[in-house]
Formats: C-alpha cells, sequence, structure tokens
C-alpha cells in the first residue's frame, strides 16, 4: 500500500511538474489576443496579423481576442494590460508605434507571452519576443517591376511614418526600381499619419502630376491612393495584403505577409516553456513573405520575368535588397 | 525643371489644396451657424463619420452618388435634432455632449461599416465636371473649374451663407441670439426655433461634409475623417465666425498641406524633416487663432444655455 501510494504521489509530482509546458499543447485552446491599429479587414497591416492567426486555427484551436483601431497608442496599451490580466496566453502588439507601453507593461506579468511588431527589440525581456517582416525583399521585387513597367521613367511610393516595415518596403521598393533603371526618378512621399485616407490620395495624385506612372504605397490609409491611381488608371502594387479587390483594374501585383509562418514558431516555443525573448521575421526564403500576381491584369511576360529573377536572387543571397534588418 | 512643367506643378498643387480644403469648409461652415446662434458642437467628426458612412453604404447599394449625398445630408439633421434636442431642451452641457456625439458617431460608423460591408470596397467617386468655357481657360481652368461637382456646392455655399447671416430676418436672428438671447427673446424672436434650425442645418452640412469625403475617395475605413471635424472647429475660430473668414481658414489649411505634400514629392523637404513637415498646417492654423482671439470676440453666448427668465 505504501509502495502504491509512492508511486500514486510520484506521478501526481510529475504531473503538476511537466503541466505548464504541455498544458498549451494538450488540447486546450490557447488564448491570444491582437491589439491593432486599423480595422481587422483593413486589406493591410492589421489584417495580415488577423489572417496569419486565423491559418492557425485550421489546425490548432485558439480562442482569439482583437482589438483594433487603436490609433492611439494610449489605448493600445490599456487593452494590452487588459488582456495580460485576464490571463491571455499569448498578447499580440501588432504595430511599431505600442514598442514603449511594452516595455513597461510586460514586466508586471511575467507569466504571459508578449509579442510586438514590427520591430526587432524584445528589450531584454525574457517574455517579450519581437518580430518583422523583410519587406524591402518584397519592395526590390516591385521596384524592379514597377521601373520596367514605366513608360513615363517615374515611380511613385506614398508611405506613412518613416519607421518599421513601412520604411523597410519604401527603401527595397526605391533600391530595386534603381537597379532595374539607374535612370528612373523614383519618388518617395511620407505623409506623416498612417490613417489620413484623404492625404494619401493626395500624395497618389503628386506623384502622378510629378509624371509617375507607377505607384505603390503602405499602410493602412493608402485605400485613398489606390482610388486616386484607379482613377488615372495608373499601376499600382501593394503591400502587407493582397489589395486586387481594391482596384482590380491596376493592382499588378501584392507583398502578401503571411505572419502564420512566425506565429507557429512562437507558439511552439512557448509550448516548449519558452516565453519570450526571441527575434523572429518572416522573409522570402521562409515563405513568411510572398507575391501574389492579380491574373486579371496583363502583366508583360518580361516584366514578370525581372520580378521572378530578383526574387530568386534574393532567396538565393544574390541579390541584397538594401534594408538593415 | 522647365517652365510648364513648373506651371503644371504649380497648377497641380492648387487644385490640390482646393479638394483638401472641401471638406473642412463645408464641416466649418456649419459649426460656423450653430454657433453664431451660440450652440458649440464638438461632435462635427462624428456626424462626419456618419455621414461618410451613410453615403458610402447608399452608394455601394444604389450606385447612386447623388442619392449618396441625400442620406449623409439626412444623417446630419438626424443627428442635429438629436444634439438640439439634448442641449436646448434638456440643457446638457455642450462640450460634453459634443464629445459624445463624437464619440457616438466613431463607435456607430464602424460598427455599421463591421457589420453591413466589412472588408473596404471601392466605390465610384464623382467625376471632374468641367465648367463649359471656363475651364477651357489656360492654368486659372484646370486649377479651379475642373473639379467635382461637391467642390462647387461648398465654395457656392459661402456667398449664400453669408447672405443669409447678414441679408435675412433669419440671420439677423441667428446673429442676435448668439449674442444676447435674453434681448432676441423680448424682442419676440423665438431662441428655441432659431437654435434647434441652426444647429440642424449645422449638422446637416457636417453630414454633407463626411459624404463628400467618402465620395470624393470612393472608399470608407474606420475612422475615415482622421480628425477632420476637430480641425473644422478650429478653423471657425480661424475665420472668425464668418463664411469668408472660414473659407479662407480652409483654403489656407488645405494650400499649405498641398505644398507640403508637392515639396516632400520633390524632395525640397528633406526626409529627415519630413514628420516636422507634416505638422505645418496645424502649427499655421494655431499660430492664427492666436492672432484671430486677439482681434475678433465670439459669439458672446456662445455654450451658454438659456432658459426663459432663468
Amino acid at each position: 500500500m505504501k509502495k502504491l501510494n509512492l508511486c500514486l504521489s510520484a506521478a501526481l509530482l510529475a504531473i503538476i511538474l511537466i503541466a505548464p509546458s504541455s498544458l498549451l499543447a494538450s488540447g486546450k485552446a490557447l488564448r491570444v489576443a491582437i491589439i491593432a491599429p486599423s480595422a481587422k479587414n483593413d486589406l493591410a497591416f492589421t489584417q495580415s496579423i488577423v489572417d496569419g492567426i486565423k491559418a492557425i486555427q485550421k489546425d490548432r484551436e485558439i480562442e482569439l481576442a482583437i482589438t483594433d483601431g487603436t490609433f492611439v497608442v494610449e489605448d493600445a496599451a490599456a487593452a494590452i494590460r487588459d488582456y495580460a490580466k485576464k490571463g491571455y496566453d499569448l498578447v499580440l502588439a501588432h504595430g511599431s508605434q505600442y514598442g514603449g507601453s511594452l516595455k513597461e507593461i510586460a514586466p508586471d506579468f511575467p507569466n504571459t507571452s508578449f509579442a510586438w511588431g514590427t520591430s526587432a527589440d524584445t528589450f531584454g525581456l525574457a517574455n517579450v519576443s519581437s518580430y518583422e517582416a523583410a519587406s524591402d525583399e518584397g519592395g526590390y521585387v516591385m521596384g524592379v517591376m514597377a521601373a520596367a513597367m514605366s513608360k513615363k521613367g517615374g515611380v511613385g511610393v506614398v508611405g506613412p511614418i518613416e519607421v518599421g516595415d513601412a520604411k523597410l518596403y519604401v527603401d527595397g521598393f526605391v533600391k530595386g526600381a534603381k537597379a532595374q533603371n539607374a535612370k528612373i526618378r523614383a519618388k518617395v512621399n511620407y505623409i506623416g499619419s498612417f490613417s489620413d485616407v484623404a492625404l494619401a490620395a493626395e500624395a497618389a495624385r503628386a506623384h502622378m502630376a510629378a509624371g509617375a506612372d507607377v505607384l505603390t504605397g503602405t499602410a493602412q490609409m493608402v485605400v485613398g491612393a489606390i482610388g486616386a491611381a484607379r482613377a488615372k488608371r495608373v499601376a499600382w502594387f501593394g503591400t502587407q495584403a493582397n489589395q486586387t479587390e481594391l482596384a482590380p483594374e491596376i493592382v499588378v501585383a501584392s507583398q502578401v505577409y503571411k505572419w502564420e509562418v512566425i506565429l507557429r514558431k512562437i507558439i511552439a516555443d512557448m509550448d516548449a516553456g519558452i516565453k519570450g525573448g526571441k527575434k523572429y521575421e518572416i522573409n522570402l526564403a521562409n515563405n513568411g513573405i510572398v507575391i501574389e500576381f492579380n491574373d486579371a491584369y496583363k502583366l508583360d511576360a518580361a516584366v514578370k520575368e525581372a520580378g521572378m529573377k530578383a526574387m530568386a536572387g534574393i532567396k538565393d543571397g544574390s541579390i541584397q535588397s538594401g534594408a538593415s534588418h | 525643371m522647365s517652365d510648364s512643367f513648373a506651371v503644371m506643378i504649380i497648377v497641380a498643387t492648387i487644385a490640390s489644396g482646393i479638394r483638401l480644403a472641401t471638406p473642412f469648409l463645408l464641416a466649418s461652415l456649419g459649426e460656423a451657424l450653430g454657433q453664431r446662434s451660440g450652440v458649440l458642437n464638438l461632435g462635427v467628426d462624428g456626424v462626419m463619420l456618419l455621414g461618410a458612412f451613410g453615403a458610402y453604404y447608399a452608394v455601394l447599394q444604389t450606385s447612386n452618388l447623388y442619392l449618396g449625398l441625400l442620406v449623409g445630408i439626412g444623417l446630419g439633421l438626424l443627428i442635429g435634432l438629436f444634439y438640439a434636442f439634448i442641449t436646448l431642451n434638456l440643457h446638457a452641457e455642450q462640450g460634453v455632449s459634443g464629445i459624445g456625439i463624437y464619440l457616438f458617431g466613431l463607435g456607430m460608423s464602424d460598427l455599421l461599416f463591421q457589420k453591413l460591408v466589412g472588408t473596404p470596397r471601392p466605390i465610384l467617386p464623382f467625376m471632374p465636371l468641367e465648367i463649359p468655357v471656363l475651364s477651357g481657360f489656360p492654368i486659372v481652368g484646370e486649377m479651379l473649374f475642373q473639379h467635382s461637382i461637391i467642390v462647387y456646392i461648398a465654395f457656392a455655399l459661402v456667398p449664400i451663407m453669408s447672405f443669409v447671416l447678414h441679408r435675412t430676418t433669419y440671420g439677423l436672428n441667428v446673429r442676435a441670439i448668439g449674442e444676447n438671447p435674453e434681448a432676441a427673446d423680448s424682442l419676440g424672436v423665438s431662441v428655441m426655433f432659431t437654435r434647434y434650425s441652426a444647429i440642424i442645418i449645422g449638422n446637416g452640412l457636417a453630414g454633407l461634409a463626411g459624404a463628400a469625403l467618402a465620395i470624393e475617395l470612393g472608399i470608407f475605413q474606420q475612422n475615415l475623417t482622421n480628425a477632420m471635424g476637430f480641425i473644422a472647429i478650429a478653423l471657425v475660430y480661424f475665420g472668425a465666425w464668418s463664411p469668408k473668414g472660414v473659407m479662407i481658414g480652409s483654403l489656407v489649411f488645405g494650400l499649405v498641406q498641398s505644398i507640403v505634400l508637392q515639396c516632400k514629392t520633390f524632395g525640397v523637404i528633406p526626409r529627415s524633416a519630413s514628420d516636422l513637415a507634416s505638422m505645418a498646417p496645424a502649427i499655421i492654423t494655431i499660430l492664427a487663432l492666436v492672432v484671430v482671439a486677439k482681434r475678433f470676440k465670439q459669439p458672446s453666448a456662445l455654450t451658454k444655455p438659456y432658459v426663459r427668465g432663468g
């Protein structure tokens, strides 16, 4: 009897000891919260992370909560803290602007895993991971194709604020355009806002007036720029999500983020008991970034070929898309 | 840069400034009317958002742009009626209730968008309406007479509102109750009717401003106005409560935005100063406000509820 009790106690102890790391993998729903600056279906930055979690939900039980539209950082900070208090396993602060808040909040909740991006900074905290997109790679490919397409020798970029993946994308696009055609006029306009749709539209019009006949842009406010380009039938390259449905007649291709590639790694690390402290990246090589072409757009075969060649070059390392990440 | 190219850029910059000024002008004209009657409405942005969504959804469903404008105006009128009731009948504090209207508009427009539309879907915007003969003039024609109908409506409202405020009995009543409602009441002017009508019309214009924005852009998304309504309120002070002043303020704001955009496009403003330059329109507005605030006096009864014999 004594031996039986001893065995049962040992078994119970073993269960208690291994439970924390295996609970997540044992079928218990993983509780994930997303805090993001714009609407969850913005066809851009926020939608990309929501789509990423939804892709994982196909083969894993995840209880997902979303707080979107938090352009105000203080609102986002309140949401981050609230989800942590409610015991969510993973809190995703999806915006470069949320770093400062996360740095203050995360130490108060050592049992919660936090991940944020796009950034490479984990603040040296054991429960904070960071993630970023090598958007310069897709930007480079788009830039090559844009320069190959331009008949007027001018391409234009509408950007929000010069930070995070927006900056990477813009720099990559300009570098790709110049690599394809050294004489191309690649003009960049950072409008100073992630949300000013009207200003983004006027920035696109300014590019067109200045002679750009191929445009691109990044962040949530580009829906305005796409509308302006559509009115003049000027070709558009999208990024972050597939933007074809916004203007099927002008969208040539979109760089699409597949965040599920790194989200799976983050969750696997959590299963293994690693709460954070790691940096993750999606890129062309790990298929976290893919280029989706709009089949309805009649793209010149030579232009597509130039893009595919650039993509292969980036993947095999023979082309450097130019950003520091 | 060749001379002809430079002229083309200047024309594009001014045309862009006029387009950017249009929603501000419509909203601030409406707010000016309300404030002249003594009622402050901080909820302009919320009304604009509801007007924008209403117009967008109507166009999405029917492809009728004019119906979209009417829906935007209608929603503005409806919210105006509600706002008039809570401020005039219930004597709610105007600042707080205005913020309530803003938050309601912000949340409700997003909720309706998520439930009824979901992913942003484009609508066809108004095409430019070229004014016969005038649009053919070199430079000026392209600058001023090749805009969408909404732009012409907005600028046509300036002399109309100026006429109404300064040349009609109704306008005199509005100004009188904005300065001294007791005196106006003693002379038989209905303070309630005049303020009700000014608030309702003002909100109708805010709804039209939102509708104009959504239809010009051909899209709706969460918080589309990006706080334009608050800028419009500031422009009322900038314009010293006169339609002409408000128009000048809107044009200054729009043109500064557009000049900054062009300068960034051509690299005149270096990228390192890009964010700083983006603040230029707001900084200029604040500076102008400081100057104007010293020279002009706001309507004396602004934000003061009126109770007969109270």
